[in-house]
């Protein structure tokens, strides 16, 4: 594995299936009387959070607390950033301090990649998310639902069609997912207004709908995004209800999924938008799910960055015996 | 990198004999199988410790609980390799709370492997006893550690390795000892 997660396209099959597997290890320190393991006592991870959010950087924090590492909490607002200060002295101040790893979300597409080539850093840096580029971790938890659901945890997700409705054109998730889903084998459609798809999407490795009701009879899993209406300077579709008539997961278009199928939305959700309520808490929902699966997933993120030696660092004369 | 052949320390006799024993003296020592859980450190730990459960249900004419406990996340050197890919710990149903836990593994060297073992059984319970039955006591502990249950004690120099194989992994029950070449 690379020393950066930043994309889920750096990740081949076998590093995918790697952190997928550890994730299922890691997932069984939930269910231990001690929530802890040594692993990374003495390391310091930065949570360097330039846009809101919930469930990402508290998932991280988990994770990284679980495996004992000190977790420093940054966010953009009550920090010097509001005074002005750049990503560059900002980085330089926790390459001071002392970070091991650098959880970045950032509004700015690419802001991870710079932070990780500018040589501001001797640590690892993890894309929690920029702009409408990547969300590489989202992508690999839910990888490890579907996974779970459809394939009983283990090996690849060759022959798993997946469905990814809505705002793809402002979402990271959409875009990792398209790239990871594609190297773990799984075949992608992505449903949507073409107001919301990117400038380029047929060269993503995935096909095209505009028509949710004659996809969502042939697929395992259906993936609501969130309408990202804060992202939206235009109109991108006529009206709420128009959209949420056409792209909107209900209980109508829930009974026509065989049987068998989940649902899955990478939260927040906007409720009676692209899904109802009936069908976010309904039994084929594994949103709930995807969120206690983000903290494992995080760990092997974490624990394969983190608790090896660079291979340049390793003297292998003076290992001595394991 | 060890040589694939060195010489030969135990066949598969010898290796037969040597659990059966181990068996044996498990049960001596504990009087019975009331309360044993016996746990395989992988990878080959796994392996002897399903044949030493085996061995002790015939003679006691019932299964015993046996699991694996992958111990990476509790090593001290994780700093000074690659990070290494896990490996499932099971532990049987009931857990660890009060029972007489014997770790089984192939080769007890440095001992920082079953010090990382007693450090994850801490986390998952709290047996009654921990006791350690390894296949072969290489000596050059650098803990002060011991084994309960030894199936050979050889005497090895540092640059040697031990290379245990087991029909299941392997194709066959042999111990070898060769020369590591290089250092």
């Amino acid at each position: 594995m690379n020393r950066h997660l930043l994309s889920a396209a750096d990740l081949s099959v076998e590093d995918a299936l790697r952190v997928l597997d550890t994730a299922e290890e890691m997932s069984r320190v939930a269910d231990a009387p001690v929530r802890k393991l040594p692993t990374l006592r003495g390391r310091t991870v930065v949570n360097l959070f330039f846009e809101d959010s919930t469930r990402t950087r508290i998932s991280f924090e988990a994770a990284a607390k679980r495996l004992s590492a000190d977790v420093i909490n940054f966010s953009a607002k009550g920090s010097s950033v509001s005074k002005g200060e750049s990503l560059k002295d900002t980085a330089l101040t926790l390459e001071a301090m002392g970070a091991d790893a650098v959880v970045i979300r950032h509004s700015a597409s690419g802001a991870p990649h710079r932070l990780a080539h500018a040589g501001w850093l001797h640590g690892s840096v993890i894309n929690a998310g920029d702009g409408t580029h990547e969300h590489p971790t989202q992508a690999l938890l839910d990888s490890f639902t579907m996974r779970r659901h459809l394939r009983n945890g283990k090996g690849d997700l060759a022959g798993v069609r997946v469905a990814i409705v809505g705002d793809v054109l402002h979402s990271r998730v959409a875009r990792s997912n398209v790239l990871l889903l594609a190297t773990l084998g799984a075949s992608v459609t992505l449903v949507a207004p073409p107001t919301l798809l990117p400038v380029g999407v047929e060269k993503w490795p995935c096909s095209i709908s505009y028509d949710l009701d004659s996809v969502i009879t042939k697929v395992d899993v259906v993936m609501a995004l969130r309408v990202q209406l804060e992202r939206m300077s235009d109109a991108f579709f006529p009206s709420a209800r128009e959209y949420s008539r056409r792209f909107g997961l209900d209980t109508v278009r829930l009974a026509r999924l065989p049987d068998g199928a989940i649902v899955m939305h990478p939260g927040p959700m906007n409720r009676g938008l692209e899904i109802s309520a009936e069908a976010a808490d309904g039994l084929r929902s594994v949103i709930v799910e995807q969120v206690a699966n983000g903290v494992s997933v995080r760990m092997a993120v974490l624990y394969l960055l983190l608790a090896g030696a660079p291979l340049t660092d390793i003297d292998y004369k003076t290992l001595g015996p394991s | 990198m060890g040589s694939t052949q060195g010489r030969m320390v135990l066949d598969e006799g010898d290796l037969s004999r040597a659990l059966t024993r181990i068996a044996h003296q498990i049960l001596e020592r504990n009087k019975g199988s009331s309360g044993l859980l016996l746990l395989g450190i992988p990878t080959r730990g796994v392996q002897l410790a399903n044949r030493l459960a085996d061995l002790i249900s015939r003679i006691e004419g019932f299964d015993i609980p046996v699991g694996t406990l992958d111990v990476t996340l509790h090593r001290d050197d994780l700093r000074l390799r690659p990070s290494r890919t896990l490996t499932p710990t099971l532990i049987p149903v009931g857990g660890l709370e009060g029972r007489i836990v014997v770790l089984v593994d192939d080769v007890l060297f440095s001992g920082r492997t079953i010090r990382a073992a007693l450090d994850a059984i801490g986390d998952i319970g709290r047996p009654s006893a921990v006791q350690l039955a390894v296949l072969i006591d290489r000596g050059h502990r650098q803990l002060p550690i011991r084994a309960d249950y030894v199936g050979k004690n050889l005497p090895t120099a540092m640059h040697e390795a031990v290379k245990v194989s087991l029909n299941e992994i392997d194709g066959e029950d042999r111990v070898t000892i060769s020369e590591v070449s290089g250092e």
